[in-house]
């Protein structure tokens, strides 16, 4: 059977199912459509949780981010983890509490006003907005890789069947489906990695065979790959080589942002129960930890392998001690196909610069390190002849590059559509609910009946499903950038209004409205100061490198400074105005105890 | 009012445990696994340092038990000061 047909079946088997659930889980009433009518055990949310939380970026793009940099790149590990203590132990219980279906609808009646609700409904739409883009363009290149039909059709095929599940069946059909994509990306990431600790370590656990023996050469695998890596001339990968400073705050911004993500907020509605929206999120986090012990083991295997393809010799002894790979062995040989293949979609390619058959991998900022200075001189090497390595292809390309079996291929291809395709199903709620939910029942039309927001709340859904589309087919220049983006304003501005509502009783709606708007302006100019306003090239006013930025802080991790700016301002606005009116005080007295009816009379 | 002074009193016991939950997700974190890694070089893990372990693969665990630890606690103590659903 031929690989398209495998992926084909693979990838229709895994769209046939959910499906499938889609039809068993029709949302028939708004309460099912935002909220999975609050019956969803906490285990099952847990993992809808992180089918929902994990998209493209934590599935393709993570394990190569920390490939090509090692150690420094960490920050995401510890960043895309560590919100969910906070979410624990600040967020999800009270905002369960509070029992509402929408993030602005907190906001709004925390902070008893309608403005502070649209300001929150701004907030998310322009975070969830810019995050579904990345997604949509996901889904697009998955297609197009795998199943050998252009992008566009790709994204087509994804939008028609997020519309199936996710118009149908609401949060409670979402759910569902989350559950099973969950399975399937999860099963999909660990196989190969499996396969390939199994190969190079003799590990059956990644987690174990990162911190393991390199078995061919008998050296400890980390030790091995800081070696090699340095013999090339690149920097080592265990060691620390950026500014201590922007990794903590970038770290910060990864965790507070990650909280403040209203997709992920609104997935611990759901749950029956206080008490049942923090075990939740302790479940979530096992399922998300499954991956993210994973990936830095893929990544550094990865690594390891694809710089063993390029010099043979680092696989067993010194990294020079065998020419490099000829350029007749990668046009020819059957174990090389795979870099075939990658270079047709312009992830992967290389030129023999030197004219003398081999491809030599080296980094050109360490052409001056022994011993590969040496090597340079001695060969005659013209520059770096494998000119483009890009990240992605670390994950997706990885079983080929260990020659593991074809259906192994074709599961990774449906992880990966799974991964982007639930994360998209969420955001799509969370900006339907804004819309029907916050904008029309909330400001427009607070009259309507539970049958019209239901409607309304289809419609929006299907409307956002085609603007995504829109914008993942022809995708602004800033798609790069939303990672920034997204974390820099859920940074702050959802999370510290959120945690002010409920850790303060003397925050009023002056504070919290001032603090939302300090802490988004802030970030955003000094984003666009450095990526152009409106990442609109060469509008920016300094340029984007470590020595311009203030404090050395990267744009990435303004958030954090955002998020004490939100604060700050809140505070002192809060203290020169008037208290908030007693009834607020009660509701936040109320959303601090599990106990529902009881405990709000007695005030 | 005295149903106020007890919900008052579980909300400090709330504030403690979080305080403490915190204290130690950041020690895991920001403490060894970077600001304090240069400290903890010389104990070595698998051709590395404690630090980097800590990094990519033991602050994620603490992460969990840390949130299954406080869910716990917070349940335990719902029903002690009886406030639980």
């Amino acid at each position: 059977m031929s690989q398209f047909t495998l992926n084909l079946l693979v990838i229709g088997a895994s769209f046939a199912l959910y499906i499938g659930i889609a039809i068993w889980a029709r949302a028939g009433s708004t309460a099912e459509f935002y909220a999975a009518n609050r019956g969803v055990s906490p285990v099952m949310n847990g993992m809808a949780t992180a089918a929902d939380w994990m998209s493209a970026a934590s599935f393709i793009s993570m394990a190569g981010l920390i490939a090509f940099t090692g150690y420094d790149n960490s920050t995401y590990l510890m960043g895309w983890t560590g919100g969910y203590v906070l979410l624990a132990m600040l967020l999800a219980p009270y905002l369960r509490k509070f029992g509402k279906f929408t993030v602005p609808e907190f906001i709004g009646d925390r902070f008893y006003s309608g403005t502070a609700r649209i300001i929150g409904v701004i907030c998310l739409l322009i975070i969830s907005i810019t995050y579904v883009i990345g997604q949509m363009t996901g889904v697009g290149v998955t297609f197009s890789r795998y199943l050998e039909v252009s992008s566009s059709t790709g994204l087509w095929i994804g939008a028609a069947l997020v519309f199936v599940y996710a118009v149908l069946g609401g949060m409670k059909g979402i759910t569902y489906t989350q559950v099973a994509q969950y399975i399937v990306l999860i099963i999909a990431y660990t196989i190969p990695a499996v396969f390939i600790a199994l190969q190079l370590t003799g590990h059956v656990l990644p987690q174990t065979g990162l911190f393991g023996t390199h078995d061919a050469s008998g050296a400890k695998f980390l030790a091995k790959l800081d070696q090699v890596v340095t013999d090339l001339g690149f920097r080592s990968y265990t060691g620390h080589h950026n500014s201590t400073l922007d990794m903590v705050l970038f770290t910060m911004a990864l965790m507070i942002g990650t909280a403040g993500l209203p997709h992920v907020i609104i997935r611990f509605f759901t749950v029956p129960k206080v008490a049942d929206a923090r075990k939740s999120a302790g479940w979530a986090l096992v399922f998300i930890a499954l991956l993210y012990t994973v990936a830095p083991a893929v990544g550094s295997m990865s690594r390891f392998n694809l710089t063993a393809t390029m010099w043979p010799g680092a696989e067993t002894g010194e990294t020079f001690s065998q020419p490099a790979v000829s350029l007749e062995d990668i046009q020819n040989r059957e174990d090389l196909n795979w870099m075939r293949n990658w270079q047709l979609t312009g992830l992967l390619n290389w030129e023999d610069k030197n004219g003398d058959g081999l491809i030599q991998y080296y980094n050109e900022a360490g052409a001056a390190n022994e011993p590969l200075a040496t090597v340079i001189a001695e060969q005659g090497l013209q520059g770096n002849e494998l000119t483009t390595v890009n990240n992605d292809i670390m994950v997706l390309a990885n079983p080929e590059i260990a020659n593991l079996p074809g259906w192994v291929i074709a599961i990774v291809a449906a992880g990966g559509l799974a991964a982007a395709l639930s994360t998209a199903a969420g955001l799509l709620l969370a900006i339907s609910g804004a819309v029907s939910h916050d904008l029309i029942k909330g400001a427009i039309n607070p009259g309507i009946s539970e049958k019209g927001e239901l409607f309304a709340a289809r419609v929006s859904m299907a409307v956002s499903i085609l603007v995504a589309t829109i914008l993942g087919l022809n995708p602004p220049g800033f798609a790069a950038q939303t990672v920034a983006l997204a974390f820099g304003l859920a940074a702050s501005s959802i999370f510290p209004v959120l945690m002010m509502g409920i850790f303060s009783t003397r925050m009023n709606k002056e504070g919290a409205m001032a603090g939302m708007l300090a802490g988004v302006i802030s970030t955003l100019v000094y984003i666009f100061t450095y990526k152009g306003w409106f990442f609109i090239s060469g509008t920016n006013m300094l340029p984007d490198t470590a020595d311009a930025w203030l404090f050395g802080i990267s744009p990435a991790s303004f958030g954090t400074i955002g998020a004490v700016i939100n604060f700050a301002v809140a505070y002192l606005v809060s203290a020169a105005t008037k208290e908030p009116p007693a009834e607020v005080r009660d509701l936040v007295e109320s959303i601090r105890v599990p106990r529902g009816a009881g405990a709000a009379q007695a005030h | 009012m005295s149903d106020r002074q007890s919900s008052n009193a579980y909300w400090q016991a709330n504030l403690k445990l979080i305080w403490l939950c915190m204290i130690i997700w950041a020690l895991v974190s920001y403490g060894f696994g970077i600001v304090l890694r240069p400290l903890l070089a010389g104990i070595s893990v698998g051709g590395t340092d404690l630090g980097f372990w800590f990094a990519q693969q033991g602050s994620i665990l603490v992460f969990i038990v840390l949130i299954f630890f406080y869910a716990w606690r917070m349940n335990k103590m719902d029903a002690e000061h009886g406030v639980e659903e």
